[in-house]
């Protein structure tokens, strides 16, 4: 399969790519790990003139803690994220995540930014985004803006990008102590988009009772879902199977999954269930509460 | 069209070429400089066939264009061997009958190879971890991980 033509470029700076989007607007798209934007390309079912490459720019790949925050570099690979050692022992939500992600080798080009960016209610990591109230720092014409995740996706393949911005940086709020999370997923096999998962991420207070809780859900509707109603129904509770039985099923019922290959509506909202179960059960005991 | 022109260093041989922008990395390798060890399975990014060394790190070169690959360094099956000895991953392979059709195999050990790189010891988990994005649709994955067990005993 080969893709309609484009022409390519290979900015060095961001500045430059910035200035090339702009030039050629909509017909441009920038083009990071091209794990999603080539296969698409080469099915042509998506299009583009000009593929504004910025893999060859310098200082988009780092993963640190700073003022707060983890940062991630919105070039940073997937596989980078495996083999960090920070994100292993403070993060594991998002070890969780990026070990599902298709499989290794497409992990070696795949970026963190590229997965947030496609807008795909499939991808994982906007479900554990949700769960962490990250940020995303987009650079375009008009400087930096920093953008809520509760902001971003706006629509199927649809965020809150503007064509000439760059997702540069990930913020993920440095958990307070007695935090945890964690990613669950069920898929037919390994790499495939998930048939449902859901990520939890908790805080506990002194008296062991959940002082703040993220939910999202992966595949659950045609934008990444946030467990609104379920995360309100945590907060002041006791982290037990009873409370986690029932902020569950208010996530599932939120869920407006649509019928595939990989299941029914009614099968893929019951999925949705039991993976927000097991996450908020696997994020409570990192958390050291259960 | 949009032309580039290009430098890869391909199994230490460096090479320059003018290529169309779409053109991907696979048919940069088969059809442009007749490598066709590395192969093309599936076009979906699934298979893993395809799999080639990108500055030592497996990628699936059906979804590289050949103007990524500009300047950097890049390995295939053909460069494994040396003056006509079988690199150990191919030796274990042979050994431990690693293939029925061999479709999947280079892809199997490009992606073995780095494995080994990075992790000299790596289990049998560890194993099927790293060659889960390359499928073999005939022979199983037993003895394929018995072949990188061999490798990895050779290799120390
Ligand atoms: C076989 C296979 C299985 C997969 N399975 C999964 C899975 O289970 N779960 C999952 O989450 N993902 C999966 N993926 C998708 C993979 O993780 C994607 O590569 C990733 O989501 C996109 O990252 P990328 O860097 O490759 O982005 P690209 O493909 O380069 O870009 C994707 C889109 O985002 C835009 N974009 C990319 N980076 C930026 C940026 N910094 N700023 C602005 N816009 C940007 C591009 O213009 C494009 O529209 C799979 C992919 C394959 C090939
Ligand atoms: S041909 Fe590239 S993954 Fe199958
Ligand atoms: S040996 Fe035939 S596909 Fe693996």
């Amino acid at each position: 399969m080969i893709p309609a033509a484009f022409d390519y470029h290979a900015p060095g700076s961001l500045e430059d790519a910035i200035a090339l989007l702009e030039q050629h607007g909509d017909e441009a798209k920038v083009l990071s790990g091209g794990q999603s934007l080539l296969p698409l390309l080469k099915l042509r079912l998506g299009w583009a003139t000009q593929l504004v490459d910025i893999g060859r720019i310098p200082g988009l790949e780092y993963i640190k803690e700073e003022d707060g925050y983890l940062k991630i570099g919105g070039n940073t690979r997937e596989a980078a994220l495996e083999r960090s050692d920070l994100i292993r022992t403070k993060y594991p939500i998002l070890l969780d995540t990026t070990l599902v992600i298709a499989d290794p080798v497409v992990r070696n080009r795949a970026t963190v930014g590229g997965n947030l960016a496609h807008g795909d209610p499939a991808n994982d990591h906007p479900a554990t985004m949700l769960a962490l109230g990250a940020e995303l720092v987009a650079v375009g014409p008009k400087g930096q803006r920093t953008i809520p995740i509760t902001e971003f996706f706006k629509g199927l393949f649809e965020t809150a990008l503007a064509p000439s911005e760059i997702l540069t940086e990930i913020r993920v709020p440095s958990p307070p102590p007695r935090s945890g999370g964690a990613y669950r997923k069920l898929e037919r096999k390994v790499g495939d988009y998930a048939t449902a998962a859901a990520a939890a991420q908790l805080t506990l207070g002194k008296n062991g009772k959940i002082e703040v809780a993220g939910i999202g859900l992966t595949n659950a509707g045609p934008v990444p879902l946030k467990g609104t109603e379920a995360e309100k129904f945590l907060v002041g509770k006791a982290p037990d199977e009873k409370t986690f039985a029932e902020a569950a099923r208010l996530a599932a019922r939120a869920a407006s999954p649509t019928a595939d290959w990989r299941g029914s509506v009614e099968y893929k909202r019951e999925m949705a269930r039991v993976m927000t179960g097991r996450a908020l059960a696997a994020a409570a005991q990192r958390a050291g509460g259960m | 069209m949009a032309q580039h022109t290009i430098h890869v260093t391909i199994n230490g041989t460096a090479h320059e070429a003018t290529v169309e922008s779409r053109l991907l990395l696979v048919h940069f390798l088969r059809d442009v400089l007749g490598l066709t060890g590395t192969h093309i399975g599936c076009d979906t990014t699934h298979c893993g066939a395809c799999t080639v060394l990108l500055d030592g790190e497996p990628v699936k070169s059906c979804t590289v264009l050949a103007v990524q690959a500009d300047r950097k360094q890049v390995k295939t099956v053909e460069g494994l061997a040396e003056n006509g000895n079988l690199h150990p991953i191919q030796q274990g392979f042979w050994e431990e009958h690693g293939l029925q059709c061999g479709f999947c195999t280079p892809g199997m050990m490009m992606t073995s190879y780095a494995l080994l790189q990075r992790n000299p010891n790596p289990s049998e988990a560890e194993i099927r971890q790293a060659i889960s994005g390359n499928l073999c649709r005939c022979t199983g994955y037993v003895n394929i991980v018995k072949a990188v067990q061999h490798a990895a005993a050779n290799l120390k």
